[in-house]
């Protein structure tokens, strides 16, 4: 599994989303626009990035990971290879 | 092991290159438990660091960071995550003391107060927050201070910073209970370290006589109480603000 694919299983379990739910879908997801993406979920979500990847997320960062694209991003920074 | 809990417990101490912090730091690594000692520069937390893993045996790291910048008490966390991904304790200790009448301390110096005692204290808790997520039955200890909870002439803004503190531990305790992290403050009374340097012997002999057990705390006595706070044998104590100040009228 490549990191994206790691990432989005991340997104599907964290926030209870179908084990099929299509790629597409999990890379449009944004903060609160679904039900289970609420704040309480977001600190879950938060912490099972950082257990999966091993990394640590700053405040700030915690605070601007309003979308699966900025996670994306996010990783990036903390030289995870998602892309390619 | 002296300590009730058998399995080792990472705890980060801040403010802990001397005085009280030094003192429950000294208190966990001799139970054998690993402790991350902190100072605000890396030279003294370092060779504090030295002294108290030959003394003790126990695994000790040292991180630092002014904890009133939040990129630096970011950066120390991180550093935490990378010695042990995760911490079983905190004590938010680090802090600073001032006094003067209301309408004589400078602009700075109160600036200064709430900066290190309260925001610092905040910036340290929420920052620590995931890593104590991991951590075994996680304990939180904040060092108020009976300044905060009774207050005396005098000691207004400083007073007002370790109430911050006081409020910041009870929310938090109601927040993170149901993640099974425990959070409670002391609030010592006069403890005889470096911060209580400037009291003459006059000044010292008045602390004790309002003092009814009779003399000044060592920073033993908090250290204790703090590492019960710690143990599994408070494991059903949360949200309290227990004074260690030998009953101290002010
Ligand atoms: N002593 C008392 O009578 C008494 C009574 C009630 C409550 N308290 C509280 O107990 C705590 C410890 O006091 P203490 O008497 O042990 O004081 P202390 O001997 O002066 O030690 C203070 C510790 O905090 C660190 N520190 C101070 N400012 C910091 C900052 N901005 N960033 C990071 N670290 C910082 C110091 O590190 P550096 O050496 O690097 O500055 C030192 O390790 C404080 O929160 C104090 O308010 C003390």
């Amino acid at each position: 599994m490549d990191d994206l694919d790691r990432l989005r299983a991340v997104f599907r379990s964290t926030l209870d989303l179908a084990p099929d739910a299509p790629d597409a879908d999990v890379d449009g997801l944004e903060y609160r626009a679904i039900p289970q993406w609420d704040s309480l979920a977001h600190m879950s979500l938060v912490a099972a990035i950082e257990d999966e990847f091993d990394i640590m997320i700053d405040t700030d960062d915690v605070l601007d990971l309003s979308s699966f694209a900025k996670a994306v991003t996010l990783l990036d920074k903390h030289g995870v290879v998602t892309a390619g | 092991m002296s300590s009730p809990q058998a399995e080792p417990r990472v705890t980060l101490v801040t403010g802990s290159t001397r005085g009280i912090g030094h003192a429950i730091a000294r208190t966990l690594a001799r139970a054998g438990h690993p402790v991350v000692l902190h100072g605000r520069t890396e030279g003294p937390v370092a060779a504090a660091a030295a002294a108290l893993a030959a003394e003790t045996g126990a695994k000790i790291a040292a991180v630092h960071g002014d904890v009133a910048d939040l990129a630096a008490v970011a950066a120390m966390m991180r550093e935490v995550h990378r010695l042990h991904r995760r911490l079983d304790g905190l004590v938010v200790n680090a802090g600073i003391h001032d006094a003067g009448p209301l309408g004589m301390m400078s602009g700075p110096a109160v600036a200064r107060l709430f900066q290190v005692n309260a925001v610092g204290a905040t910036h340290t808790l929420q920052e620590a927050v995931r890593l104590l997520r991991r951590g075994v039955a996680p304990s939180v200890v904040l060092v108020s201070s009976v300044m905060g909870t009774k207050g005396s002439p005098g000691q207004a803004v400083y007073g007002a910073t370790k109430a911050a503190v006081a409020g910041l531990t009870r929310a938090a305790a109601k927040e993170l209970g149901p993640a099974g992290i425990r959070v409670n403050a002391v609030a010592p009374g006069f403890v005889r370290t470096a911060m209580l340097a400037s009291l003459d012997d006059a000044a010292a002999r008045e602390r004790v006589r309002a003092t009814p057990l009779g003399r000044l705390a060592e920073p033993e006595d908090v250290a204790s109480v703090v590492s019960f706070l710690l143990s599994d044998s408070a494991r059903f104590v949360t949200g309290q603000v227990i004074g260690v100040d030998g009953g101290v009228v002010l």
